[in-house]
Order: structure tokens, then sequence, then C-alpha cells
């Protein structure tokens, strides 16, 4: 047994395998962003646009003299793009792991769980609902950040928002006094997401063609919102969710032990599990407010970091934040420039990269543990 | 240290599943608790665990309440081995054992925490095994990585809810053996609930019998497992025999 590595030299093998892992998943992230931004009906070249974002960072470091327009199409189209998609598969990914861990489950995601049917209501309540309720206030403009902004896509993202982070208040309501146990938790969101999918399509049902048009495009989802607003909304309230997630990272670990395990290891198992959820569940659905309905990348960018990283939420959690960014903004790309000029839904491209890498991932053996 | 459980009384909805269950266990001990199924031992094990508390009665560590104490400091006094075991793929032997050390760590490992996790590993001669996946091992090696988690987390007392009762016989000797030894050596304590008598006369300083949801005794193993109290807690006629190897229940009817 002379030869055998200390538990130190393993331990540290091990840290610097998953920290490398995330590194290339970082370096990817970065390169696929300036792919982003290099592409589509204008080619901007990178080295314009490393200047155009150390000019607005700095005014006049570089002095490399950007066209006019390539800066404004940069700027203020392709930009907040690509960073909303970043900052929502973020968003959607960190919500998915972290909801795996807490109830143990590799089939929960915002969508399991009801949030995106119950965002889904409350942006088609507004889009249908709003013209009458609100009247003239549903059709005005207001100014938020120095920008004018029209009422009705203010009202309708605040609505998804509210009604995607209440159908995990409601879960929270029902399954406290049950001691917050998995199974009551995952029935519970099951069955609102019905309720609310109900309420959808009640919606659809009773709105006019043109509502129903707005209904539609809101379900498929993509980044047709994107702005520098959504942006500087979602950044802080994303970052903000990773970090609290982040720094809980060893307590989600002790969750794989079993309830029992975890409490007797001092953690207050029920309360842990519902703030991860209201926590996660809120960035979820900013985003998903911004964004529409944006499946699958929950799911499976945890999936895939999983097999590759391994399943401690200290290293997963950033992984995965990194791969859902990544598979959102290359198939936002690919799907604004594949069929140029006419833009696919993000969720086909999506669907497609995305399941396809993971049969590969499953056929290659690594999926052999799914339990 | 000593443990002190006095007067536990615990139902499930009506079920009165403990009437009165008083006993110490002191450090250095490994003690069994013994009965028939439904009759208390799994609830006695959780309740001092502090997964639920009881109806009534309470539970003192040196005197003090154990409802006192901090989860996290009480998580260093009591390490709890279910009976079942839950365990998430994509894991190493590793980092299973590693989230013993919970209430020492938050998120950075330290040089004592994976001291820990090796002297665990080596307790259950599994050190070999730690750089493995978890869902490659075998029952039998699982069973160990588990009972290594509660060793790395350094607790004064064992808590064990029959973790053995679904392996083999050389794999149940070893494990009680391994603990047996672990217990002596750093003066910590035990409180295992068996269903196999023999081991509970071979490997236990004392047992508690329950019947009913009460203590019907407790004492040394000697001379509680008689025939009169194996009839009257189990319903079966037994025989003690004693040879050269030591005492052995023989039940048959």
């Amino acid at each position: 047994m002379a030869e055998e590595t200390s538990i130190n030299t393993a331990y540290a093998k091990m840290h610097g395998q998953k920290i490398a892992v995330i590194a290339v998943t970082v370096i990817l992230l970065i390169l696929a962003m300036i792919f982003a931004a290099a592409s589509g009906s204008v080619y901007i070249p990178p080295s314009d646009i490393i200047s155009v974002l150390l000019n607005s960072v700095i005014p006049g470091i570089s002095d490399n003299a950007v066209n006019e327009n390539t800066a404004m199409i940069l700027f203020n189209l392709r930009l907040p793009r690509i960073f909303l998609a970043a900052l929502a598969g973020v968003c959607l990914a960190l919500a998915g792991a972290v909801m795996q861990a807490l109830l143990r489950n590799p089939l929960v995601s915002p969508f399991t769980l009801g949030l995106a049917s119950a965002a889904s209501f409350g942006a088609a309540f507004m889009i249908v609902l709003g013209p009458i309720v609100l009247g003239s206030l549903y059709k005005s403009t207001a100014y938020i950040f120095g920008y004018t902004v029209s009422m009705n896509s203010v009202l309708m993202i605040f609505s998804a928002f509210v009604f995607g982070w209440m159908s995990v208040s409601i879960i929270y309501l029902l399954s406290h006094s049950r001691s917050a146990s998995q199974s009551i938790i995952i029935l519970s969101g099951v069955v609102i997401g019905y309720i609310f999918q109900a309420g959808l399509l009640a919606m659809q049902y009773i709105s006019s063609d043109e509502s129903l048009r707005d209904i539609i495009i809101w379900l498929m989802g993509g980044m047709w919102g994107a702005s520098w607003q959504a942006v500087i909304i979602l950044f802080p309230i994303t970052l903000a969710c990773f970090i609290i997630m982040e720094m809980r990272s060893w307590k989600l670990n002790t969750l794989s032990a079993g309830d029992d395990v975890a409490k007797n290891l001092g953690i207050n198992v029920a309360r842990f599990r519902i703030q991860g959820l209201l926590i996660v569940s809120f960035g979820a659905s900013a985003c998903l407010a911004f964004t529409g309905v944006i499946g699958f990348v929950g799911l499976m960018a945890p999936h895939i970091c999983r097999m590759i990283i391994g399943n401690d939420n200290r290293y997963l959690i950033p992984c995965a934040a990194a791969a859902g960014a990544l598979i959102l903004v290359v198939s936002d790309t690919l799907a604004r420039t594949v069929i140029a000029p006419i833009e696919l839904p993000v969720g086909i491209i999506m669907y497609l990269i995305g399941g396809v890498f993971f049969i590969y991932l499953i056929v290659k053996g690594r999926g052999a543990g799914l339990e | 240290m000593k443990i002190d459980v006095m007067n536990l009384v615990h139902n499930y909805s009506t079920y009165k599943v403990l009437k009165d269950v008083s006993f110490s266990v002191d450090s250095g001990e490994v003690v069994s608790l013994l009965g028939p199924n439904g009759c208390g031992k799994s609830t006695t094990i959780k309740i001092i665990s502090s997964l639920f508390k009881p109806v009534s009665g309470k539970i003192q560590i040196d005197g003090r309440s154990i409802d006192e104490i901090d989860p996290v400091d009480r998580a260093k006094l009591i390490g709890y081995v279910p009976q079942y075991f839950t365990y998430s793929s994509y894991t190493t032997v590793l980092e299973t054992v590693l989230i013993g050390r919970t209430p020492y760590m938050s998120w950075s490992v330290s040089d004592e925490d994976l001291a820990a996790v090796d002297y665990a590993l080596r307790s259950m001669n599994i050190r070999d095994l730690a750089e493995r996946q978890i869902n490659e091992l075998s029952g039998g090696q699982r069973q160990r990585v588990f009972i290594a988690r509660a060793i790395a987390q350094k607790p004064v007392f064992y808590l064990f809810d029959e973790p053995t009762s679904s392996l083999d016989l050389r794999y149940q000797i070893d494990t009680l053996t391994t603990m047996r030894d672990i217990i002596r050596r750093d003066n910590s304590g035990m409180i295992v609930a068996l269903h196999d008598l023999n081991l509970a006369l071979r490997y236990t300083d004392k047992v508690v019998l329950i019947s009913n949801g009460e203590v019907y005794d407790a004492g040394r193993p000697a001379d509680v497992l008689t025939p009169k109290a194996i009839f009257e807690v189990y319903g079966v006629k037994a025989e003690i025999i004693e040879n050269d190897k030591g005492r052995f229940v023989l039940a048959y009817e």
C-alpha cells in the first residue's frame, strides 16, 4: 500500500479536474457569445466587437475605427439578445439543478413543477384581460431607465413573473404542513401545472385572433423581447440567485443522503428545501417573463453536466449555469441565422442540439448511472 | 459521556408505538435494541437522533436535553445510520463520505476533513475504493461507504437502525466487529437495533429488550436473553446453548 495516493492528493486531483471542466465551459460560453455577436445578416469581425465593447466601457480606449452602423447593430440589437439568452440559460439551468437536488428527482425542472404553466397563464391573462380590465393604462407608455416602453409589455412581463413565482408559493403552502416531503412537493407542482394549464386554455379559447397570436408567440419562447432594460433587470436577480445557491451548495449535497441523514447532520430540511425552491423559482420566473416559455434547458443542462462533472453541487451549479447559457446562446444564434432572414423559434434548435448531445452521452455509456 | 433515554412515549396517529421506554448508554458501550417487528426499536433510534420529537419523554446527553443543543453541535454528538440508504450516482466514494463532515464545513474542505474521511475509509477497510463511483460498488461495499460517512462525522454516539439486516452473515459480523473496535478505540458509544439475538449476545455489551413499546428488560446480554424472556417477547421457544465459543440462542418453535 506504499504507493497509494494520499487522500489529499486524490481530492486535489478531483477538485482540479472539476475546476478545469467549469473553466472550459465558461471559455466555450465566451467564444459562443463572440460568435453570436459576429453572426447575423451583417457579419461583424470579432476585432470590431472587442473595440466596441472596450469603447463602451472606457470611451476612446481602442483606436480601431468601427462603422457607426456596425456599432449600432451590435450594441442595440445583438448584445442585449445574447445577454438575455445567457441570463435565461443561467437561471433555468440553475433552477433545474437545484430543484433536482432539493427534491432528489432527476425529472423536476421549472416545467414539471408548474412554474412555466403558471407564468404562461400570467402572460395570457394579461394579454387577454389587460385591455378590458385596465383600459387606457394598458395601452399607455412608461419611462423605464430613460427608455420609452409600452405599458402592455411591462404588464405582461410582470404578470407572468407574479404567476410563475406564485405557483411555487402555492406549493409551499400546500406542503409545509406535511414537513415539505419531496413527493408532496412534486405532486402539488404537477397538479398546479395542470390547473394553470386549464386557465391558459380558457384564456386562449376566449381570446381574439390578435391576442391568440400574441399568446402563441409567448408560448413558443424566444429572445424577441431582448432589450438592455431586460438585461439590467435580470442581471442582478440572476447573480443573486446564483451566489445564494452556490453558498448553499454543500448543504444541497447532504440531501442526496436522504432527509433523515441530512436532518441528523444538522440541516433543517423542510426550511432549506422551501427556501431553495423559492429562490431559484424567483430567478426562473423573472427570466421566463421576458423570454416566454423556454423548456428543456432547465432539465437537460444539469443532466449533461452531471454526467461530465459529477453530482457535487459545488461544481455542478456553476457548470450547469455556464452550460445552460451556452446552450441557449448557441441555439438562439442558430435560430436566427440558419434560414436567415427568417427566424426560427429557439426551442426547435435547442431541442435538436441538446437532445442529440444527450443521446450521445447516454449511448457513450456515461449515462449508465442515471437512476 | 452518557445518553439518558427518559420515559419516551410516542404514537403514529392512534397506534401507540412507545408506551414507556427508558434506558441509558455510556460511551465505550455497544448497546443493542431488540424486539419483534413494530415494537418501537426504529422509532426509539429516530427520536434519539432528533429526526422527530416524541409525544412525551426526553433524551439527555450528560444531563442536557438534546432539544437545547444547536443542531450543528448535536450532529457532532450523534451520528445516525439509517436502515435504507439513499445516494446519488455520479458521485465518488470520497465525495459521499465527505458529506459526513457537514457539521464541520460549509463549502471548502480542510485537511482535517480529509483526514477524518481517510480514517473512516480505513476503519471500514475501503480506503482503496476512495476514487470509485458509488454506483459501481456492490451492495455490501456501498453499505460500508455509508457507515464510513457516519464515522467521518466523528460523533460520540452512533445510532444504527438495522443497517445490516439485509446483508449476508459475513458482512454483518464484519460490520459489528469493526464498529465495536471503533467504539473501544475512540471511547464512543453505539446503539444498534438488531434482529439476530446471536449477534446481540456476541457483539454487544448491553441489550435493551423491547416488547410492545415498553422495556421488557435491560442489562448484560447473557442475563436478559433467557428462554423465558425470548418466549414472552417473541413468542418462540428457545434454548440457550453454551460451548467453548460462547453462548448461543437456538430458537425452534
